[in-house]
């Protein structure tokens, strides 16, 4: 509240501050990453429970799933840092 | 106030300053550091295909592991059709994962940390994929962006997500290689830090986490450059294989 009240009253808000909200705020993506990596590696661990057999098989396409999920995180630390190293 | 963990990414020139008109194309540490990772490649397969005994030493036969898995990756993803593009995915392997794992020594520089680096790579690929995939199928290639079996409908929407998913294709490429690199090496800069500000007494609980996270970014530099060589794997088998 305080916050929407100084920038209508000044017309703008302090650059650094709003830099840091900014970076603070594009991490948050990391959470949906942990949500996703963690959904991978539960997925696999109970199929692999199921067929044990199949495990060993399908271990490349679960390493392949958990680098691609872990990426989509990290896009949002990319924005982060372009926020604060960048501008 | 700990020591800034972006400064170990800092790109400075070694001897002298060469320019080429407006290009700048002086000898820096990154150059360094992809020399000594060409290099290193170069040694260790020279001498590691040098024997060619049947019952192989240990060079051998870890060049041979590694010939095997790229063979057995490109033929599982990308198919037979693959087989003369060997060459190229394995260099590319073999260069990302040196580059990776001779930034995790300490002191180090990581090449593949600077988003100029995997650009340059990921545009190659893509702009050869898209080559290849002309080449091979004439105007017939521009069918990748209509997938079979969708309702007519719904295909405008979807040629339209095709086409930027497709020209989204080396920017996610370098994004992940370059920010996966990145970020661990913040993280295990800051990890560091920690054990200087937390001292003698409170310092060993972030020194085991160093410790573990160093485990977990070896793992990272592997797994970066092993998705690496299968995406490309797998851009290259949409264009030899077209709707297969």
């Amino acid at each position: 509240m305080h916050l929407i009240f100084t920038i209508k009253k000044g017309g703008k808000m302090e650059l650094e501050a709003a830099k840091m909200i900014g970076a603070g705020l594009a991490a948050i993506a990391l959470a949906g990453a942990g949500v996703g990596i963690g959904i991978i590696f539960g997925n696999y661990l109970s199929g692999a429970m199921r067929n044990p057999s199949a495990a060993q098989k399908q271990f490349p396409n679960l390493l392949l799933g958990f680098a691609l999920a872990e990426a989509t995180g990290l896009f949002g630390l990319v924005v982060a840092l372009i926020i604060l190293f960048a501008f | 106030m700990a020591a800034n963990p972006m400064h170990q990414f800092q790109v400075y020139r070694l001897g002298p300053e060469i320019k080429l008109g407006n290009v700048d194309l002086s000898f820096t540490n990154a150059s360094l550091f992809m020399l000594i990772s060409a290099l290193s490649i170069c040694i260790f397969l020279y001498f590691g295909s040098k024997q060619k005994s049947i019952i192989p030493g240990r060079l051998q036969l870890i060049a041979e592991l590694f010939y095997n898995f790229i063979a057995k990756m490109i033929n599982d993803t990308a198919g037979s059709k693959a087989k003369p593009y060997f060459p190229f995915i394995f260099t590319l392997f073999m260069f990302v994962l040196l580059c990776n794992m001779i930034g995790m020594l300490p002191y180090s520089f990581t090449v593949t940390s600077h988003i100029i680096v995997t650009l340059v790579m990921a545009l190659f690929i893509f702009i050869a994929v898209t080559i290849i995939g002309f080449f091979k199928h004439g105007l017939k290639y521009l069918s990748i962006f209509v997938p079979k079996g969708v309702p007519v409908v719904l295909l405008p929407l979807i040629t339209v997500i095709e086409i930027i998913s497709y020209l989204s294709r080396p920017v996610s490429l370098s994004v992940r290689l370059f920010a996966n690199m990145m970020a661990g090496h913040t993280m295990l800069k800051v990890f560091g830090s920690f054990v200087i500000s937390l001292g003698l007494l409170g310092g060993w609980l972030p020194l085991s986490f160093s410790v573990a996270l160093t485990g977990l970014e070896i793992l990272v530099a592997f797994l970066q450059a092993y998705v690496f060589a299968i995406l490309t794997c797998i851009y290259l088998n949409d264009a030899l294989n077209l709707h297969h």
